[in-house]
């Protein structure tokens, strides 16, 4: 093609509105309560659903009597989910629903509802190996180099224990959805990260074509990973509905059963040892690691993680079935893991070697992989040290502070690749000047909706309230799942496209009428001028020329496998934290917490760096509080709510210092995504403080005072 | 006390007591929550009206408007509030008053909406997220929640909204380390505390300038 408009981004310091600071435009309606989630929605037939669940972690169904709750006024329907047979592999497996008018109703009579069981033996706990047995499968060896002879010769050597449990999303929005069921049409609202694709994945199981299926959402309220499928849920509100006669059923999850089955985070365990020389070169690595998913195992952190390329290695990793329910993509899945399992792994072999870490991190730069990055940590890596003041703070493993409370620093790194999904985007320019946007994407409160009217509006020269945006709905054009932070990219480059695209054709029309060819114009500050200087229209003029109250509606698409430059993959950050340990009472506490984080070109500098504090408060909580607690004895969660399930309150995170990395040749990379990077090594850096604070290794996360405190005693955590 | 988690326990997943009749039998003291129940949902003395189990009419006063109901006496405010009366700003989380997402006021003090009967709130002002700001226009608190981008999914943003609120009518000059400890009773996941801590100090100030303020 001849004329293949030109998509690139405007260069850095020409743009008006991509850059900004612009505050997010949902802001308003979610800070008075005026946005609706789908959990939030009311309609006047609206019918109620809940839940029975197995109270079990191993056992089969042997009866499941529907009769009292159907006997119950205001029931209009009754879903049998695991009927007799069954063998129920977790506690909170659902095993029957019902639909009433109240929500009182629906809970009292599928209580109601009599199941019986034979209960079998489980596993729940995956953390000492040793107690596993059968349920232990070899997952993956690996050999690279000698390491045998590597760790002879090592000058140092050091080995360590280190673990980091199964931890919950959490959503504060439980996972469920509203579906009506009428006839050959469903209408679902879910509570989705993937409105584009809902459809299509429930489809299948409710034997109706997916033409019939309309999804919207508007809100949703936190997913992490979590809520990428319509999952059984999905499908037994929608039989629900039509056992009813095909009124709206509403159907989230408690918060127990969501704690339960509704997404977690594999565990990690390792035992590794390193070598290397005396001037803290990494020569070798051995790690013995396992971890667990649920029943079908899983959890594999890629090791050594970043520091890839250590010339000696010896791997093996197991993986563990526990009667538990199944893990979920969160937040950058198994890198936080293997950025905790091998930061602590450097940071022991430094103190080993009496080295600062922070050299020992920056001697073994030539085996990150991948090689484009280096240079990037490098400078990071002094960045972050300066931020959090290293050179005057740090000292040697456990001899920082005199005194109950001891202070320490410790550093984690972390490394995604956030490149843009598939996604397709419709601009649409009116005769009379207004503005539309179209992709049927989703906010999940990463501030896409801002990001994509940013890039439109930059590219029609016009401000972002002139640019009215439509998402959420699979008839909008296919977007894709928000996950990986594939999302910022993905509607970037697919709005820039579509938007340059409409551009040309009001290039056309208005062309005429400046008597230059279309390609000699440009659209900045609210006119269509012909560039560098000269005549212009007025945008409203120029849309007149459209005529007779037409529209010109262009799109474009984002294909992933072939960017054109707009966008890349390969976001990377050095974080530290500095926390203060009381040696007398256990508690952690986080005084500063800098992260360094690059991410590409950043459209909108104050949303990046919500994701960042977002990503390292959500760390901070893993760090300090949370853990899935299983009861072996029972086979049952311990917390399965948000008393005893802690998280991170306003007064538990500190002082946060976010650098985005925002360098002209970042920059120049295009657009990647931001959401899981800073994530990722928030364990590894809190860990390795607490070890430098208290001059001994607390091998297991979170951080509680039980742990340290074991530590410190000398007992095993 | 037998515990609601007890696998040995016959019926299913609600065996034993459910948290609605915890409360309606006396023992109230068990939840606990920022001005929760400022008059005990106890049983009274001999003599006091016992209603129910079937739906009884309820009258809620609800940002200053009457709402006439009929509701069975288990249903708590916060759901009487979002499933009977479309008011769905406060959220249910975690629906055992500890995350602070269905924050709303009683007579002027927050409470956990999800701990409060809606029969036992009565007689007495709710106000709602809804009734911070008439249509179109921002409380200054939401407003200051806006301008330091204080929530991301935004689910925990009204609970907050409310909190702050209410946090700010005590105490109207907080310091920073006043704003940490007097909202340690919500919860955000996305990890939005940072903006809340500038939006709560920015909301101070602009109420202290006489910024309208209906809360």
């Amino acid at each position: 093609m001849a004329n293949t408009p030109d998509y690139s981004w405007p260069p850095m310091e020409t743009r008006q509105v991509m850059g900004q600071n612009i505050k997010r435009l949902d802001g308003p309606q979610k800070s008075a309560g005026r946005a609706k989630y789908t959990s939030d929605f009311t309609r006047k037939d609206l019918l109620f659903a809940a839940y029975q669940t197995s109270p079990y972690a191993h056992a089969r169904v042997t009866k499941v009597d529907t009769t009292p709750a159907e006997r119950m006024p205001g029931v209009k329907a009754v879903q049998v989910v695991s009927p007799a047979g069954t063998e129920v592999q977790w506690e909170g497996t659902e095993i029957v629903a019902v639909a009433a008018v109240t929500e009182e109703i629906a809970t009292e009579a599928v209580g109601k509802i009599k199941v019986e069981y034979e209960v079998l033996p489980h596993l729940v706990r995956e953390d000492d190996l040793t107690k596993a047995g059968t349920h232990v499968k070899a997952a993956g060896e690996k050999t690279v180099g000698d390491p045998e002879q590597a760790f002879q010769q090592a000058e140092v050597t050091s080995d360590g224990h280190y673990g980091i449990p199964v931890v919950t999303h959490c959503c504060l929005e439980t996972h469920g959805q509203v579906i009506e069921w009428r006839g050959d049409h469903v209408n679902c609202w879910p509570s989705t990260q993937d409105v584009t694709r809902y459809a299509g994945t429930l489809a299948p199981n409710l034997k109706v074509p997916v033409a019939n299926i309309d999804v919207r959402m508007d809100y949703v309220g936190g997913g992490f990973g979590s809520k990428f499928a319509p999952d059984s849920w999905g499908e037994v509100c929608a039989r629900l509905s039509q056992k009813a006669g095909g009124a709206p059923v509403k159907l989230f999850l408690d918060r127990a059963t969501e704690q339960l089955i509704a997404g977690n985070r594999p565990s990690a365990y390792a035992k590794i040892k390193l070598g290397g020389k005396k001037d803290g070169t990494i020569t070798a690595w051995q790690s013995e690691s396992w971890a667990t998913g649920g029943v079908t195992g899983g959890g594999s952190p890629p090791l050594p993680y970043i520091i890839a390329n250590i010339p000696n290695q010896r791997q093996n990793h197991s993986a563990v079935s526990v009667n538990c329910g199944p893990q979920r993509a969160w937040r950058a899945p198994n890198n936080q893991q293997a950025s905790y399992l091998t930061c602590c792994a450097i940071e022991d072999f430094a103190a080993k070697a009496a080295l600062d870490p922070l050299e020992v991190f920056k001697t073994n730069l030539n085996l990150y992989a991948p090689e484009a990055r280096r240079a990037t940590y490098a400078w990071q890596l002094d960045k972050a040290a300066e931020l959090a003041e290293w050179k005057q703070l740090w000292k040697l493993r456990g001899q920082g502070s005199k005194g109950a409370v001891k202070r320490g620093l410790g550093i984690g790194f972390n490394a995604w690749a956030g490149m843009g999904h598939n996604s397709q985007c419709r601009a649409i320019i009116h005769a009379d000047g207004s503005v539309e946007i179209e992709i049927g994407t989703q906010d999940l409160g990463t501030g896409t909706r801002t990001i994509i009217t940013q890039v439109a509006a930059e590219t029609f020269g016009l401000p972002v309230g002139a640019v009215g945006l439509t998402i959420g709905s699979n008839q909008l054009p296919p977007d894709s799942a928000s996950g990986g932070s594939t999302t910022v990219g993905g509607v970037s480059a697919s709005t820039r496209k579509a938007s340059v695209n409409a551009l040309a054709k009001l290039y056309e029309a208005a062309a005429p009428a400046l008597g230059v060819e279309p390609a000699q114009l440009e659209a900045r500050g609210g006119k269509i001028q012909v560039k560098g200087g000269g005549k212009s229209l007025t945008w409203a003029e120029a849309c007149r020329k459209i005529g007779g109250g037409g529209s010109i509606s262009e799109t474009g698409a984002n294909d992933s496998r072939n960017p054109g430059g707009l966008i890349a993959a390969g976001a990377s950050g050095i974080q530290i934290a500095d926390v203060s340990v009381d040696t007398e009472t256990g508690v952690v506490k986080v005084n500063r917490y800098v992260a360094v984080q690059d991410c590409g070109l950043i459209i909108n500098p104050r949303l990046a760096e919500s994701q960042v504090y977002g990503a390292i408060i959500m760390g901070i909580s893993t760090a300090l509080f949370e853990q899935r607690v299983m009861d072996e004895q029972t086979g049952r969660m311990l917390n399965a709510d948000m008393e005893f399930y802690k998280l991170a309150g306003i007064s538990d995170i500190g002082d946060i210092v976010v650098h985005m990395d925002i360098r002209p040749e970042n920059d120049k990379r295009g657009v990647i995504g931001l959401g899981e990077p800073p994530a990722i090594a928030i364990c590894a850096a809190i860990g390795n403080a607490v070890a430098n604070a208290i001059g001994v290794r607390v091998p297991r996360i979170p951080m509680t005072p039980d742990h340290v405190l074991d530590t410190l005693d000398g007992r095993a955590v | 006390m037998k515990s609601k988690k007890d696998p040995g326990s016959s019926a299913g997943p609600n065996p034993g007591f459910s948290r609605r009749g915890f409360l309606g039998v006396g023992l109230g003291s068990g939840a606990v929550g920022v001005g929760l129940l400022e008059k005990p949902a106890v049983a009274e003395p001999a003599g006091a009206e016992v209603v129910g189990p079937q739906a009884v009419p309820v009258t809620l006063n609800i940002n200053g408007k009457p709402v006439n109901l009929t509701l069975e006496p288990r249903v708590t405010l916060l759901d009487a509030m979002r499933n009977y009366i479309g008011l769905t700003g406060a959220k249910k989380v975690c629906d055992r008053a500890t995350c602070g997402a269905c924050t709303v006021m009683l007579n002027g003090k927050i409470v956990y909406s999800c701990t409060v009967l809606a029969i036992d709130a009565q007689g007495k002002e709710i106000q709602t997220i809804e009734g911070l700001a008439a249509p179109g226009e921002l409380h200054p608190v939401s407003a200051a929640f806006w301008n330091n981008d204080a929530q991301q999914c935004g689910y925990c943003t009204p609970g907050f909204v409310m909190a702050a609120t209410g946090f700010l009518k005590e105490n109207p000059n907080p310091t920073d380390a006043d704003v940490r400890h007097g909202l340690g009773g919500n919860f955000c996941r996305c990890g939005t505390y940072m903006g809340i801590r500038k939006a709560v100090l920015e909301a101070a100030e602009t109420l202290k300038k006489g910024g309208a303020s209906n809360g």
